[in-house]
């Protein structure tokens, strides 16, 4: 809006030497005085229009908003059955016990391994799983035969949608130990992977999943076995997108197939590519729990063990609501920060938001 | 006019087929892997000697026989049933009205409800405040009346930001001259929705339709969370306590004496019992999938 000045709506009348308020200004004043009472009639109006966004914030409010403010127990003392409003107000105690410990020290070792292992996962998950789809589609991009390339991506999109508790099953069973009096065999992948002299016959026999060495990776190739396959749906369509006469100039121009990904193919799914990395960085920090929760055990805390699971072991195993919720604000607020500022990235580099 | 394959794109052209199909069959070994142990008799399984083909020898169905006999099984399976069926239809039922009103350019505070949708993407309160949140609703609800833990689980969980944005979109991309000729027919604003909106978004409604069903179908946590009675529990929280309990060595103990499948099959059995839903529609949907992805992912 720009700076009224006073000449804008008093004008000075020679002829009598006088001054008025400018007429048009008297009308802007009565659409400024009556703004909510316009406000009201449009919504009136369309009355049926905001009845039907009722039940959705409804919901929302319930059950997205309230848990936010039911976050402010992180600075209150440590209280499952008692309301945030009624606990007892404590200041950032809850957070100097996590950040540089207290007591015996070992919450604020458990955090600070919780919240590497939070940034390592993610990390390595933008490392490996993000460049797999597009590898991924730009290999189906080759498969000219609809009906092949349809059977392979039935194929590959299928992980993707079952339960977690399924994937984690699949996995336990697949890599379990060995029964040390015969009564059942290690799991198939570990016998494979100690067959191909990857691991010991004792690490096999002991279970992969009791090493915390091991539990990195698994995590990592199971989510690509999950998601690679959906996840190239996205660039596929940018790929096949681009138009068949850029390869005919470039194959005219005497292009092999490296120049061809190199100046034809990477050029256009560029934009695409940007907007799902910054995607990623955005929710870098929301590591998925479920999975973790399902797989993981005291062995292998050292590496497994993430802000999300930290608290709620905290939080709902033993009750420590006050240090979960603190645990769980510095997570989700850096997160928060990383969405923000990969928005604006977004908005800089490419003109589109993302939301 | 054919141009012949230069050596570098043949070479790529089997790099691709070789990479892909191996990454196809490896997508699909464990579930293959999974049918195979579950009908394959015990000292196969005991051994280790299933790779891929079950066992012909000792082939038995007995195991799923044994998870058929169980009551759980099928009470947990129509516990999944009801979740989903119930929790799509309501989650449908506030994501296509709020969705419609948040497509319409004269909607007042738009950006505002927009925000309101999109900040819960972006800040989530995380699981402890969430779950003190759940208790305090499941105590708001047994206040009113409604005892049954289902209900919680249905009406307060499994709201999804992305699927009203994705819905929102479509609606967008509805012309606006075919609503206002509707308008000119007499048409209200329900008759609007129902007979231009909803036929004309056909499959970006079968994609969030699937999304939220599929998301019911398969959730673990909250539900073990959330409802104590054992008898009301869904099939993934009975699939997670069988499988401590059928790996349990107390448990399995002696097994072999009276049993001529081994545990691991039992566990297997489950494992495809509860899979096959989603094998048997999942040719008929996919295409959907790739369809609503393609609108999430790239017109945002």
């Amino acid at each position: 809006m720009m700076k009224a000045k006073a000449a804008d709506f008093i004008l000075y009348d020679r002829a009598t030497g006088t001054y008025r308020v400018d007429p048009e200004q008297a009308v802007r004043d009565d659409v400024e005085k009556h703004h909510w009472l316009h406000v009201g009639r449009t919504i009136a109006k369309d009355w049926r229009l905001y009845l039907m966004l009722i039940p959705m914030i409804v919901v929302f409010v319930l059950w997205r908003y309230l848990p936010m403010y039911e976050l402010l127990g992180c600075f209150k003392v440590d209280d499952a059955v008692k309301t945030v409003n009624e606990q007892y107000f404590l200041g950032f105690s809850n957070f100097k016990l996590l950040l540089s410990g207290g007591g015996d020290g070992r919450m604020s070792v458990e955090f600070w391994q919780a919240m590497r292992n939070t940034f390592l996962m993610s990390f390595y998950g933008l490392c490996f799983g993000f460049p797999m789809p597009i590898i991924l589609a730009l290999f189906f991009n080759e498969v000219k035969s609809n009906a092949a390339r349809s059977v392979l991506q039935v194929m590959t999109y299928l992980p993707k949608f079952m339960s977690t508790v399924v994937m984690t099953s699949l996995i336990v069973m697949l890599v379990r130990d060995g029964s040390s009096v015969g009564l059942y065999s290690k799991g198939i992948i570990s016998q494979a992977l100690e067959n191909l002299g990857l691991i010991s016959a004792e690490v096999a026999q002991k279970g992969l999943l009791n090493y915390p060495a091991f539990f990195r990776s698994i995590y990592q190739i199971s989510g690509i076995w999950e998601g690679a396959g959906y996840d190239s749906i996205v660039f596929f369509a940018a790929i096949i997108a681009i138009s068949p006469t850029s390869y005919e100039a470039a194959q005219i121009d005497g292009a092999n197939k490296w120049a061809q990904m190199r100046y034809v193919v990477l050029p256009s799914i560029l934009s695409t590519v940007i907007i799902m990395l910054i995607t990623r960085i955005g929710h870098l920090l929301s590591v998925g729990y479920e999975k973790v929760i399902l797989l993981y055990r005291v062995e292998t805390y050292q590496t497994a063990d993430v802000v999300s699971t930290f608290s709620y072991r905290y939080g709902m195993q033993s009750n420590q609501t006050g240090l979960a919720s603190a645990a769980e604000m510095m997570n989700n607020l850096v997160g928060m920060l990383l969405v923000i500022g990969a928005n604006s990235v977004a908005k800089r580099a490419s003109n589109t938001s993302l939301y | 006019m054919k141009r012949k394959l230069e050596i570098s794109e043949l070479i790529f052209k089997i790099i691709s087929y070789t990479l892909l199909t191996i990454f196809a069959l490896c997508c699909l070994y464990p579930f293959v892997y999974a049918i195979s142990a579950s009908i394959s008799g015990y000292s196969a399984v005991e051994m280790g000697d299933i790779i891929l083909l079950p066992d012909f020898k000792g082939l038995q169905f007995n195991a799923f026989g044994e998870m058929f006999s169980n009551n759980m099984f099928w009470n947990s399976y129509s516990n999944t049933l009801f979740l989903t069926l119930y929790g799509t239809l309501f989650c449908m039922f506030y994501s296509i009205l709020g969705a419609y009103a948040l497509s319409k350019k004269r909607l007042m505070f738009r950006k505002g409800f927009n925000f309101f949708l999109v900040f819960t993407m972006w800040f989530s309160a995380g699981v402890v405040p969430q779950y003190l949140n759940y208790l305090a609703t499941g105590t708001a609800f047994r206040a009113i009346g409604i005892t049954d833990d289902k209900w919680l689980v249905i009406i307060a969980m499994g709201m999804q930001a992305m699927n009203i944005i994705l819905l929102r979109n479509a609606f967008e991309g509805v012309p606006s001259e075919i609503e206002e000729a509707a308008i000119v027919d007499g048409a209200t604003e329900m008759q609007v929705l129902s007979k231009v909106y909803l036929p004309m978004s056909k499959s970006t409604i079968a994609t969030v339709a699937l999304f939220f069903a599929i998301s019911r179908w398969n959730g673990y946590f909250w539900a073990k969370q959330m409802i104590s009675n054992s008898n009301e529990h869904p099939l993934q929280v009975f699939m997670q306590l069988q499988l401590t309990q059928y790996t349990d060595l107390e448990y399995t103990t002696g097994w072999k004496y009276n049993h001529n499948y081994h545990p691991n099959s039992v566990i297997y059995a489950l494992i495809v019992c509860s899979i096959i839903p989603i094998l048997v529609i999942y040719p008929f949907i996919q295409k959907y999938f790739a369809k609503g992805v393609n609108v999430g992912g790239v017109k945002e």
